[in-house]
């Protein structure tokens, strides 16, 4: 009987109605509604962050495409390049750098003379608003044509980076206040030769394919160097990863028997694939560096810890790629009396090979953006300042990498380097989403449903 | 550049004995392919590999051997007494190989001809102030035992070479004789070439053991001598991290896995509510539009590289916050929380966003694969679909999920730039989460950066930090794929 007395015999929940909500369910639909807010809320906060990612880096990196130039007629004196008048080279490379100064000093001073501008600065000052870069240019231009000395030549040189900041909006009279690299009083003369045309303001091409430069010449620096220096380091991941991380993929995929060896390697290969990559540039360090002497900062040798790097994910894609091919062709193929290595090598590896290039080109461009294994053998704390002239000096003489360089640039404390940095990223960011999209375009053109 | 000519040779070699081993098999069957046993393609391929992979694999085995078989071999030269006290035979070793280096340089450049390095005399002539002109620095003046050592290094040196050239010219040509001379319209080309090849393949693969066993092994080695130099004890239960380069450095790890660990749960709070919520969204709410526009976004975030994080980091959020929490007039809240853009909280919420489409996609992935009748059940009870999510769909995904945080654990934990960049350098236990903190990957980075000497315990501590850092997430990766096995529901 106590069973009974236990079930009510109006159960409350007839009083309520389909109509009206009762306080319970409004409730649960409140949480409801909730929880899927939350999850909107996540998504949009995701999307937020790479917008904002992405803004920042095109609103700051942008800047470092355009540059200042100042455009002067220099005289190429004869009294001062070359006192004897011969042309000979010699002579003439013995003028260092110190005796072009008062060159462009004097075309800058006639500059400003000759269209009228009234100032209180001296010469020196006014040869100030130029880059430092700009005796080099001089010089070098003038060992190139010795034949010109004595005319005069129009030079475009670069702006010193505050000059170049002004015209930015990055520097501005407050902030220069206690600079003793500009002063108020030559900012206004650059106001002056804005308007005359002398000072302006245009693509930077020297950015894309220069030189990284010292510290105290951020107008001068480019990343084209250390460009040279990652496609390098790209050439040997290729030529080593690709091959060997393909043959090892065939034995995992098709040979290999099922038992603890293949095991080992496989969790091995897993592993590998998720050991942090500093790891692999310790092992950089010590042994390609410290125990076979391979020279320090080599692209060589970074790209041998990057080939160790990238060597799992390759892997494991063409494993993917391989073990995509439907068993019916390989059957096909042993069926007309191939024999096992060559039902793999003639027909299973050329339909996975589009899945095989995508995968490889996702690795690189993983490899591309790795920046901590290059620091620990000596990619960054240089200036990459030359171009190499062959592939072994490319491979072997020291060199930077497009993210190491961005790395060094973000460590200098000048702001005109930060946007260097930026830029640096735009340039990285350009080529790694080429490579993601020709890999998205292969594999749409040649992926086969079976 | 000998080594290339070397291996170009080689290359022609091996050339050469595809097109001869070819001819001569065709020619034993006189010109009739059909009479071979294998196609024609065998028996070059058979000649051009037993040319090619014995020369390669001695050239590649030689390379490795001869710096440690040159180096015990000088280092036994070395007398006892001429190692100073506290420091090891390896600082020794190094003056003797930079001298070795340094007279070979001067030959390549031509500031010295080869006899003039060999007459050297340490008594009479300056060899520091000589090698400092061609841009050699020597730390010391040259002792006579160190020059004596440093001849033999570059005897050894140049005598390996020549033999190691004649080894591998020798293999080559032998094999090109003895596989020529084979090739016979009789002989089993293919089986033969595809045994090769088949080892080949065997070879890659172990690359990867390979690989790993280096790792281990060269940090271990490292490891090992750092042990030798600092007490273990201060290592791992030290409560200071003070490396002086003058000696007598504290060196502990603790207060750096302290760093490490609060920078990560920092990321993890930040990316693991997003990351999870994103994906209970995309998998479940989410129509197929959305779900083809937001997911291959959100993944875009874990292709961007670390770098960018870093500079990120570094210009953008570090300012940003010291704008907020800063000291004196910069400080919005007027608050003096914090004195430096660098700060745990810069590093953790940055690398959190780094991590939000790991922990998505992860999680995305493990919620799709819940079998829909556990939902329709849920669903069919009267559930809403927010309760059946909570109550039904995550607690069946709960191993994957826990798998997938511990994965996010172990690449926050080995995550670099963005620590080098935005957590700054200073060790300390602190739970202020706007104080600048440091992390086992950034002191490994500033340890083996710049002039690294592999006899001072304050270099090869990054090894013993390396070290552990690998065993912290691979312990990490074996425990997700453990908890991931054993608690996985099986729906079938």
């Amino acid at each position: 009987m106590s069973d009974l007395s236990q079930t009510p015999a109006h159960p409350t929940a007839s009083h309520s109605s389909l109509l009206t909500q009762s306080e319970r369910t409004k409730r649960r639909n409140a949480a409801e509604k909730r929880f899927k807010a939350y999850g909107a809320t996540a998504i949009a906060l995701g999307l937020a962050m790479l917008l904002v990612l992405v803004t920042t880096i095109v609103s700051r990196g942008s800047g470092a495409f355009q540059q200042t130039f100042i455009t002067l007629n220099v005289e190429l004196l004869e009294s001062k390049l070359d006192k004897n008048g011969e042309r000979n080279i010699e002579d003439i490379k013995r003028v260092t750098t110190f005796g072009y100064a008062p060159l462009v000093k004097t075309a800058m001073q006639t500059t400003v003379e000759g269209l009228g501008i009234e100032t209180s600065l001296k010469a020196k000052q006014m040869a100030g608003l130029l880059s430092k870069n700009a005796v080099a240019q001089l010089r070098a231009y003038v060992l190139e044509n010795p034949h010109q000395i004595g005319e005069t030549v129009e030079f475009r040189f670069l702006a010193q980076s505050r000059v170049d900041g002004y015209l930015k909006g990055r520097v501005s009279r407050d902030s220069i206040a206690n600079d003793k690299n500009i002063s108020a009083a030559q900012l206004d003369l650059v106001d002056t030769l804005i308007e005359a045309g002398v000072v302006e303001k245009t693509f930077n091409l020297g950015f894309i394919l220069g030189a990284d430069a010292s510290d105290q010449r951020p107008e001068a620096a480019g990343i084209g160097v250390s460009m040279l220096g990652s496609l390098f380091m790209m050439l040997v991941v290729l030529a080593l990863a690709l091959p060997i991380g393909v043959a090892a993929s065939i034995y995992l995929e098709e040979f290999a028997p099922k038992n603890w060896i293949t095991d080992i390697i496989e969790v091995n290969i897993s592993n590998l694939a998720a050991v942090p990559s500093i790891v692999f540039g310790i092992l950089g360090l010590a042994v390609f560096i410290n125990y076979m002497h391979l020279p320090t900062s080599a692209p060589l040798v970074g790209g041998l810890v990057l080939t160790l790097m990238t060597l799992p994910t390759i892997i494991i894609s063409t494993r993917a790629a391989l073990k995509a091919v439907p068993p019916s062709i390989r059957d096909a193929a042993l069926g007309v009396g191939a024999s096992k290595m060559q039902s793999v090598f003639h027909h299973v590896l050329p339909l996975a090979a589009p899945g095989i290039l995508t995968g490889t080109i996702i690795g690189l461009a993983q490899a591309l953006g790795e920046t901590a294994p290059l620091l620990l053998i000596g990619m960054v704390g240089f200036i990459a300042s030359n171009a190499p002239e062959t592939i072994a000096e490319g491979l072997l003489s020291p060199n930077s990498a497009m993210p190491a360089q961005i790395y060094e640039w973000a460590k200098r404390a000048d702001p005109a380097f930060y946007e260097r940095a930026w830029g640096g990223i735009i340039i990285l960011l350009v080529f790694l989403v080429t490579m993601n999209t020709v890999a998205v375009l292969l594999r749409r053109r040649f992926e086969r449903r079976w | 550049m000998p080594t290339f000519w070397l291996v170009l040779l080689l290359l022609a070699l091996s050339a050469l004995g595809y097109v001869a081993g070819r001819r001569r098999a065709l020619a034993t069957a006189d010109g009739n392919p059909g009479d071979l046993h294998s196609l024609p393609i065998y028996y070059g391929a058979n000649v051009a590999m037993t040319t090619a992979v014995p020369a390669f694999g001695a050239l590649v085995i030689w390379v490795l051997a001869q710096p440690l078989f040159i180096e015990n071999r000088v280092a036994g030269m070395i007398p006892q007494n001429l190692i100073p006290e506290n420091a090891s035979l390896g600082l020794v070793m190094s003056d003797v190989r930079r001298l070795a280096e340094g007279l070979d340089l001067a030959v390549e450049t031509g500031a010295m001809t080869q006899a003039q390095t060999l007459a050297l005399e340490s008594e009479t002539s300056d060899i520091r102030a000589q090698l400092g002109g061609i841009g050699v620095a020597l730390g010391s003046e040259v002792r006579p035992e160190v020059l004596q050592a440093a001849q033999a290094f570059r005897r050894l040196a140049s005598n390996g070479k020549d033999l190691m050239i004649l080894a591998t010219l020798m293999l080559a040509l032998g094999g090109l004789t003895l596989s020529f001379r084979k090739s016979h319209k009789d002989f089993r080309a293919r089986n033969v070439v595809e045994r090769g090849v088949l080892a080949l393949l065997i070879l890659a693969a172990s690359l990867a053991i390979l690989t790993t066993v280096g790792i281990v092994l060269s940090m271990l080695f490292e490891t090992v001598n750092f042990f030798g130099l600092h007490a273990w004890k201060d290592f791992f239960f030290g409560s200071t991290w003070a490396p002086n380069f003058r000696g007598d450095s504290e060196l502990s790890i603790l207060p750096l896995l302290w760093g490490t660990f609060y920078i990560s749960a920092i990321a993890l709070l930040v990316a693991v509510p997003v990351g999870l919520f994103a994906a209970i969204y995309l998998s479940e709410y989410a129509g197929s539009a959305v779900r083809a526009f937001a997911k291959p976004l959100l993944e875009i975030l874990a292709g961007i590289p670390t770098i960018v994080y870093g500079l990120f980091a570094l210009l953008t959020v570090g300012p940003l916050l010291l704008k907020v929490f800063g000291q004196g007039e910069n400080g919005l809240l007027g608050l003096s929380w914090m004195s430096g853009a660098t700060s745990v909280l810069t590093a953790g919420v940055v690398m959190g966003i780094m991590l939000i489409p790991f922990v998505s996609s992860l999680s995305d992935d493990i919620i799709t694969a819940v079998p829909q009748s556990l939902r329709d059940g849920s669903l069919g009870l009267g559930a809403t679909k927010s309760e059946t999510v909570r109550q039904v769909v995550l607690p069946a995904a709960l191993p994957g999920i826990v798998g997938a945080v511990l994965l996010a654990a172990s690449r926050a934990i080995g995550e670099t730039m963005i620590v080098v960049m935005g957590a700054g350098a200073i060790a300390k236990f602190s739970a202020n989460p706007l104080e600048s903190m440091t992390t086992i990957t950034t002191r490994v980075v500033s340890q083996l950066t710049g002039d690294t000497d592999f006899a001072s315990p304050e270099t090869l501590v990054a090894f013993a930090l390396g070290l552990s850092l690998f065993v912290l997430t691979l312990g990490l990766n074996v425990l997700a794929l453990y908890i991931v096995r054993t608690y996985r529901e099986q729906y079938d």
